[in-house]
């Protein structure tokens, strides 16, 4: 059972692992979080000068951009894990990092095109951020296309772990270039850009409720990374199981 | 160093002496790059107005696709052959395999550009600034090499092989798409490269260096069995 172990914890026989508790705390916790969230934003913000209500998406759309960049930092680290010490328990990280990395982009470019609409009078641009999220949206998808074609769980490993390293060193050179290529994103925090449309400040209450939004987000990224983790050892038990069962003759 | 050195040249050599005798990745590519081409004259309009905006942009896609093919060949041709289990049970690094099948595509894709750019430049009616032009190509050409030949040794080892190169490569490869095709544009627009691309050009360098080194370090995982 030694492939199956997880850096985080060992899952025992008889009890409920360290994760398990982790994911329920995370998952109960989202609940709340996600419904004060939802107030934050829809009640305790004020309209937005300009935009009025538009700008109300931003308050998911941002924590969903950090999101899924945590995600596929957890791919990073994970793959780097990996190579170091070969256990499987970090493969499982780091497919589960790149999945919910790629649904909560999924989830920042779908609002962000809904933001917009409105706001720059497209449903798409060739934005800096924009770009980048979809770039890495599209590198990992290509992260999992490869998982897909290798059959040997070992070699399937070792090969994505290449492309994690590989796929989050180019992320600042892609920024870059998107960068300069040119840029219209409103620069929230530190940064002037005069080409941006749709650039507002914060108010004091706005800040409140993007910290909620943050907070509500960031735990529900927790709970589907951890959920997706515990679902992955269990196809890898399964696999294993799989396995022995063959060896002995059973199937 | 210089016995690795020699080590990785005699690979790299071996792929060239074989290609020139059988001249198959060469002659698909550069077919390959001419069609892509005159599909383009088709496909795109081209005016005497726009036609100096678009050249840079064409030629790269043009390059990168038919890079695509002759890098995916480099490994797929040792594994058809049997010929990869014998690569890796020499005595040599795995990084020396890298650096020999590097140096290989590099010389194929550089051979097709030297012939495709002359008879863009005829078919397509611009003049095309040689030496100014030569910068970015070399150094987007190297950047495509050191990330194909990378995952060309990773496709040839998944069960759907070459169908899977452009997916990895492609999406790797944007930054090095931009900052070419811009540093090219500056070429064509016979502007000093040093004026006014070198942003471009460092970043085609950082690429280089950051993902050749990467390479190296990563390739002996790679070709592990």
């Amino acid at each position: 059972m030694e492939a199956i172990t997880s850096p985080v914890g060992r899952q025992g026989e008889a009890g409920v692992s360290r994760l398990d508790t982790v994911r329920r705390l995370l998952g109960w916790a989202s609940v709340p979080l996600l419904a004060f969230a939802l107030y934050m934003a829809f009640v305790y913000a004020p309209p937005e000068a300009t935009m009025g209500n538009v700008y109300r998406i931003f308050f998911f759309h941002m924590p969903s951009a950090l999101a899924s960049f945590a995600g596929f930092f957890v791919t990073f680290v994970a793959s780097i894990g990996y190579l170091k010490t070969r256990r499987q328990g970090w493969d499982i990280w780091a497919v589960a990092g790149a999945e919910v990395g790629i649904f909560f982009a999924t989830a920042a470019i779908v609002t962000g095109s809904f933001w917009a609409r409105p706001v720059w009078n497209t449903w798409w641009t060739w934005d800096p951020r924009l770009t980048t999220v979809t770039i890495m949206w599209l590198t990992y998808i290509a992260y999992l296309m490869l998982r897909e074609a290798v059959d040997d769980p070992e070699r399937r490993a070792r090969l994505a772990a290449v492309m994690g390293v590989i796929a989050f060193a180019n992320v600042p050179l892609v920024w870059l270039s998107a960068r300069w290529f040119r840029t219209i994103h409103p620069v929230l925090f530190g940064g002037n850009n005069p080409q941006a449309k749709g650039d507002f400040s914060l108010a004091p209450s706005m800040v409140v409720a993007l910290m909620a939004g943050m907070v509500a987000v960031l735990v529900l990224w927790g709970y589907f990374l951890v959920r997706r983790v515990q679902l992955e050892q269990e196809r890898a038990r399964l696999v294993q199981r799989y396995r022995e069962e063959g060896e002995r003759g059973h199937l | 160093m210089r016995a690795y050195l020699r080590k990785a040249w005699l690979i790299a050599w071996k792929d060239l002496v074989s290609e020139w005798r059988s001249r198959e990745i060469f002659s698909i590519m550069a077919v390959f790059a001419l069609l892509t081409i005159l599909i383009f004259n088709f496909a795109l309009e081209l005016s005497s107005v726009n036609r100096v905006e678009v050249a840079p942009g064409l030629l790269w896609v043009t390059f990168i696709f038919a890079g695509l093919l002759g890098v995916n060949r480099s490994f797929a041709r040792e594994q058809d052959q049997g010929n990869l289990a014998g690569l890796m049970m020499a005595p040599v690094d795995r990084s020396a395999i890298y650096l020999g099948k590097l140096i290989g595509n590099l010389a194929f894709i550089a051979s097709v550009e030297a012939v495709t750019l002359p008879l863009f430049a005829a078919l397509f009616n611009v003049a095309v600034p040689v030496w100014p032009l030569a910068v970015p190509l070399f150094l987007g050409t190297l950047g495509f090499a050191i990330i194909g030949t990378v995952f060309a040794a990773m496709s040839v080892n998944t069960r759907l092989r070459d169908v899977l190169l452009p997916v990895l490569v492609l999406p790797i490869f944007v930054p090095v798409v931009i900052a070419a095709v811009k540093a090219s544009s500056t070429a064509f627009a016979r502007r000093s490269l040093l004026e006014e691309a070198r942003h471009w050009l460092g970043l085609l360098v950082t690429f280089d260096v950051l993902f050749f080194t990467l390479a190296m370090l990563l390739f002996d995982v790679i070709l592990e069995e």
